[in-house]
């Protein structure tokens, strides 16, 4: 696997702008991408699983209410 | 004071490293059998509902995969067959494999108990458990019997859609579980017998290894003496029809023909590859008939008689 990232940390340099932190590369920053994306599919999902289930139980409580 | 930081490289892995993780074959069994146990249940379960319990079941087997991946990582880049799997490519870090199989294994458990119902969540819970804490971490390096008792968990499934779908358990699940459960053992030994270089480098006492090929090629023949009567039971105890019963009595006829070949093979490994491939097909095939069976409401049964 190949260094793909780096600290950069220039505070010693007079005048620098400091800079702290990670960049990412193509690849990283592709990869990531696809997990969000993947991530906000599965939460999608999930609230309609939720949205759905929720509709099930309550219509058959409706139909057969405990009393 | 010199002080050296310690360089986190950010993830590349794909949302196909993280599919990968969860090991899909193993999961297309596990589906498939939780869907056979959750639609012969008695009763009506809504479609929505069964839907649920599926993806939970899914997940929950997904989770397992991945922790099993996790923690076998350094026996998975030692081995041929595993070598090309996410940790071991360096794709995922053990650290994110264990943090996928941790969240998904709580999500799906505490969803099918809130979703579906509380026994099956705990079935669910349990079979995690048992993969990965039993025989992942204790049994797969300590005794050949490792995939003899650490099938329990592959054979939980059909028993989790079951309690799904009914909410009891029942004695035609865990037939089902049995069924499984022998299944397991010639399933697994007949891939070790031609994989055995794999697991001596792996140091993974599986049963050629520890015992030699003559002994598991006689296990292999002893398990399939008490899987393909197994297989014939839901038939004769009247839970499925004799289309079934003639297909249960076909496979387990041609398992038991290609034990036997495992058995008396002296040299070269071919009856145990196709032992492990019929298998494959003979427990799918089992499965769908029942589902068959019992969907068509014994129809096919009518017609075979």
């Amino acid at each position: 696997m190949t260094v793909a990232s780096e600290f950069m940390n220039d505070v010693d340099k007079p005048g620098a702008e400091v800079q702290t932190g990670i960049r990412l590369t193509e690849q990283q920053l592709r990869a990531r991408r696809a997990r969000s994306i993947a991530i906000a599919l599965a939460l999608g999902v999930f609230v309609i699983l939720i949205f759905l289930v929720t509709l099930v139980r309550l219509s058959s409580n409706v139909q057969t209410p405990h009393m | 004071m010199s002080v050296t930081l310690s360089r986190v490289e950010p993830s590349i892995a794909g949302v196909g490293d993280y599919i990968e993780l969860m090991k899909p074959r193993v999961m297309s069994l596990v589906v498939f059998t939780a869907l056979v146990g959750l639609l012969i249940a008695p009763g009506h379960v809504h479609p929505v509902i069964g839907f649920a319990a599926l993806l939970c079941i899914t997940v929950g087997a997904g989770a397992a995969g991945a922790l099993n991946m996790w923690y076998d990582a350094d026996i998975d880049a030692r081995m041929v067959r595993t070598s090309s799997r996410p940790i071991p490519r360096g794709r995922v870090s053990p650290g994110e494999a264990a943090g996928f199989g941790f969240t998904l294994a709580v999500f799906s458990v505490v969803t099918l108990g809130l979703l579906v119902n509380v026994l099956a969540a705990a079935l669910l819970a349990f079979t995690i458990f048992f993969y990965v804490a039993i025989y992942t971490v204790w049994l797969k390096r300590s005794t050949p019997q490792n995939i003899v008792i650490g099938g329990a968990a592959g054979a939980l499934p059909p028993v989790i859609g079951w309690t799904a779908a009914s909410g009891t358990l029942a004695a035609e699940p865990i037939l089902l579980f049995l069924i499984i459960f022998f299944w397991t053992p010639p399933h697994f030994w007949a891939l070790s017998l031609y994989r055995v270089e794999d697991y001596v480098r792996a140091g993974i006492p599986m049963l050629p290894v520890v015992a030699g090929e003559h002994e598991t090629r006689r296990q292999i023949l002893l398990y399939t003496l008490i899987l393909a009567p197994l297989g014939v039971m839901p038939w004769l105890l009247g839970y499925a029809g004799p289309a079934y019963g003639v297909a249960a009595l076909t496979l387990g006829a041609g398992m038991m023909l290609l034990a036997l070949r495992v058995r008396g093979e002296r040299s070269g490994h071919v009856a145990s590859k196709r032992l492990f491939g019929f298998s494959i097909l003979y427990l799918f095939a089992l499965f769908a008939m029942l589902l068959v069976d019992r969907m068509s409401g014994g129809l096919l049964g009518h017609l075979a008689a």
